[in-house]
């Protein structure tokens, strides 16, 4: 007992005396944020026996459901509303009591909008699998009836094609259960404008509706800018994931000229179009025993569900013709990395990297896809024998610190493509492609270089020893300029997807050793796979527009705890 | 880190953490005892657990501390020299930003990590010590309580090693509303107007526009 509270006086003294050496050393917030200055108080508590995590939800295993048993949605392109005048949106607001604040668009006058599309965020209901209840879910675009399209829309845009998405928030105000009806739905990769980015900040809450001006502009007019397969999702601050897993999701392809959905044109790229180009968007996720969708929200580290959704079923079936398909694969996440191979080992053709076409073709049999990464693959079915194959996904991934690295066999099937008869082929064969996208020539001059190191911080998660406050500016970037931005793991094992807004990067060098032409990564990227203990160097340039965009962890539950930075881009001096 | 050599860490902290209980835990506790967890809300998340407050009140978890309220909690222990001073000192200035709401409808926990030591006079002499107004609870419970509601709150460490040492633990406040079973958490070290409005969002109509 005597020793007991003399412990107690000594901690107690130890407790004035670190708020003492707080006060007095008048030290700023930032400071203090960076815990080393508040690390060297003597002695601490001995190790102590805090016992090993059994969290409940790691436990829940989904009912199980029979694979198989229903055909792939296939998101359909929106259209546009062809009756709004369009000469009603300016670049301010509309003067309208239910829009949301935001600032004007820039370069309006130089993209006026040749489309107008509405969308509306809402709760419908959705059947992730026949086994499983039909559920309600929030999503951008359903039928009359309230029931829901799964990662729809898909828009379909093109280059010199300025479009407004007007965004509706409908969500239910008083909704009960994990997500918060407030929305900024961030179009991910886009070369937009910071006001219509869908900031983590510029949330508006229901009954509210925001004008996203979409400029369809290549960065910088060059053609080897140009875009090809982006998503979006709500990026609410501190609600990311929830929301996300709510099901926020969609789909955005831009074509131009060369890319043009027509594999019959012989001036373009002659890749599959039409029905055999079909998005499929991966989710995680796992059920309660009554079959309806469980997000965890006690959890720091990551989701890492049971049962893996594409474009929203559960291992669907796809009748496919014996022929070439262009797949568009994205991982949604929240927390789960993948790494997919075909049941055959068959090969296919890797064309792009984060949806940017790549130089050339470069023919595999896997490829891994971290969260909010895309790749565009060619499959020719037609060298497939027998009646299926299937799409699997090898990588082991059990908790939220990243995947295990063990590649598994088999693995889990994801999707069954049933093989069909063999049809007519207008696209090319990727092996006779020399060319695709060229890759945009790199500024010699580097006006600033940064450093950004993600760390986990007892339990949240910090950039640069910071965490996230949305208005500190962490770094200014000037316009017209280029930089060299150093990507580090700050340790503890975790894998991270790192991902910037707004501009894309260049990998130059993974822990030093270089990216050399024909490397998968030797492309634009928007998202690092940012291994444990690894560092690395990007190139990249600010161009065409003014304001502000954040940095950040795509493990959205990572993101949501604070692994999240922000930049400005400025018209005036970095810093 | 290797399978085994996780399982092998799991296994000594089981041993270690009931070694502490025994020696520590019995004469603070002997009031309320050591209960199983019995289940407090629909979904079994929160364990129904006996807390005694720094005014030696108890509190069953779930039914007198969660049930239909809006809360902030996190974990402390009051000989913390890492996390816990600059945690507390942040929520101390919510506190103040929150003009008066604390203790009316929103409510604030404090839970000891190390509930042998810090009895109910050393939690007011810690709230004395940083200025803590009326209203937020600091709470201990039986060792083996605090460790089940720790692991069910989701604050841990999937590396057995951290997650064993006091001097790494979660700096993490999680904020929620019961009501309508919406919940966050945010870095207990941020920045107080970033913890503020993280906390805001459990409101049922948050700010309708931005």
């Amino acid at each position: 007992m005597l020793l007991r509270n003399v412990g107690n006086e000594k901690q107690q003294e130890r407790a004035r005396l670190n708020r003492m050496e707080i006060i007095d050393a008048k030290l700023s917030r930032r400071d203090l944020i960076r815990y080393g200055l508040l690390a060297a108080g003597g002695m601490l508590v001995a190790k102590s026996g805090l016992s090993i995590r059994a969290s409940g939800a790691a436990t829940l295993v989904s009912p199980r459901t029979t694979p198989w048993a229903e055909p792939l949605p296939i998101p359909q392109p929106l259209q546009p509303n062809t009756s709004f005048d369009l000469s009603k949106l300016s670049a301010g607001l509309n003067g309208d009591s239910s829009e949301a604040p935001r600032a004007s668009h820039q370069l309006w006058d130089y993209y006026k909008p040749r489309k107008f599309y509405e969308i509306e965020e809402k709760q419908r209901t959705w059947s992730f699998h026949k086994d499983l209840p039909t559920q309600p879910i929030w999503n951008f675009q359903g039928d009359s009836d309230d029931s829901a399209h799964y990662a729809e829309p898909t828009l379909h845009a093109r280059y010199g094609e300025p479009i407004v998405v007007r965004n509706k928030n409908n969500l239910p105000a008083n909704h009960k259960g994990y997500g918060i009806p407030d929305t900024s739905t961030h179009l991910h990769n886009a070369h937009n404008a910071s006001e219509s980015d869908g900031n983590p900040s510029d949330y508006y809450g229901s009954g509210y509706y925001k004008d996203f001006h979409y400029c369809n502009k290549l960065a910088n007019d060059d053609p080897n800018e140009a875009l090809g397969f982006l998503w979006f999702h709500d990026h609410r601050l501190d609600y990311t994931a929830q929301n996300v897993y709510r099901g926020l999701v969609g789909t955005y392809i831009l074509y131009d000229e060369l890319d043009c959905n027509d594999e019959t044109n012989v001036n373009g790229f002659r890749l599959p179009s039409g029905e055999y180009d079909v998005p499929l968007v991966f989710g995680d996720k796992v059920f309660n025993s009554n079959g309806i969708a469980y997000y965890d929200l006690f959890a720091l580290d990551g989701i890492i569900g049971d049962k893996q959704t594409v474009n929203g079923k559960i291992q669907p079936f796809f009748d496919v013709k014996k022929r070439r398909y262009r797949l568009r694969l994205l991982n949604t996440g929240p927390s789960r990395f993948l790494s997919f191979k075909f049941s055959n080992n068959m090969p296919f053709w890797q064309i792009s990297n984060d949806g940017n076409l790549l130089p050339k073709p470069i023919k595999r049999t896997s490829i891994n896809l971290t969260v909010a990464e895309r790749v565009d693959i060619i499959v020719d079915f037609n060298s497939a024998t027998g009646s299926d194959v299937f799409l699997m996904n090898v990588l082991e991934h059990i908790d939220g610190t990243g995947p295990t690295g063990k590649i598994l066999n088999p693995g889990t099937p994801l999707l069954k493509f049933n093989l069909g008869p063999t049809a007519a082929d207008g696209s090319i064969n990727p092996d006779q492609i020399d060319k695709l996208r060229g890759l945009p020539v790199m500024d010699t001059v580097i006006n600033k270089t940064r450093t950004w190191i993600f760390n986990r911080q007892n339990g949240a998660w910090s950039v640069n020893g910071q965490l996230f406050n949305r208005n500190i500016v962490n770094a200014k970037c000037k316009l017209g300029t280029a930089e060299i931005w150093n990507f580090e793991n700050g340790g503890g094992g975790w894998s991270h997807p790192i991902h910037m807004h707004y501009e894309e990067f260049r990998i130059l060098s993974r822990n030093g050793v270089a990216v050399k032409p024909g490397d998968v990564e030797y492309a634009r990227k928007d998202v690092i796979w940012l291994h444990p203990g690894e560092k690395v160097k990007v190139y990249v340039k600010f161009r065409d527009f003014t304001g502000k965009y954040p940095l950040h962890c795509h493990n959205v539950v990572h993101e949501d705890h604070a692994m999240m930075a922000r930049y400005d881009i400025v018209d005036g001096p970095a810093s | 880190m290797t399978m085994r050599r996780r399982n092998f860490l799991w296994g000594s902290a089981a041993v270690l953490g009931g070694g502490a209980l025994g020696l520590g835990g019995a004469q603070v506790l002997s009031s309320v005892g050591s209960l199983a967890a019995e289940s407090g809300d629909p979904d079994g998340v929160f364990p129904n657990i006996v807390l005694t407050s720094h005014e030696s009140r108890n509190y069953r978890f779930y039914d007198d501390l969660i049930r239909g309220k809006k809360v902030i909690f996190n974990f402390f222990y009051s000989g913390c020299g890492d996390i816990c001073p600059l945690s507390t000192q942040r929520l101390v200035e919510v506190q103040e930003m929150l003009h008066g709401r604390v203790g009316r409808d929103l409510h604030m926990y404090s839970v000891t990590l190390q509930p042998e030591l810090d009895t109910p006079a050393v939690m007011r002499g810690y709230m004395e010590t940083y200025g803590v107004q009326p209203g937020w609870l600091f709470l201990h419970a039986s060792r083996e309580d605090i460790e089940l509601l720790r692991r069910k709150m989701g604050f841990v460490d999937p590396d057995p090693e951290l997650d064993a040492d006091l001097e790494s633990h979660i700096g993490v406040v999680k904020f929620g509303n019961d009501e309508i079973g919406r919940w966050g958490a945010c870095p207990s070290f941020a920045d107080p107007e970033e913890i503020l409005a993280s906390i805001l969002t459990i409101d049922p109509s948050p700010a309708a526009r931005s």
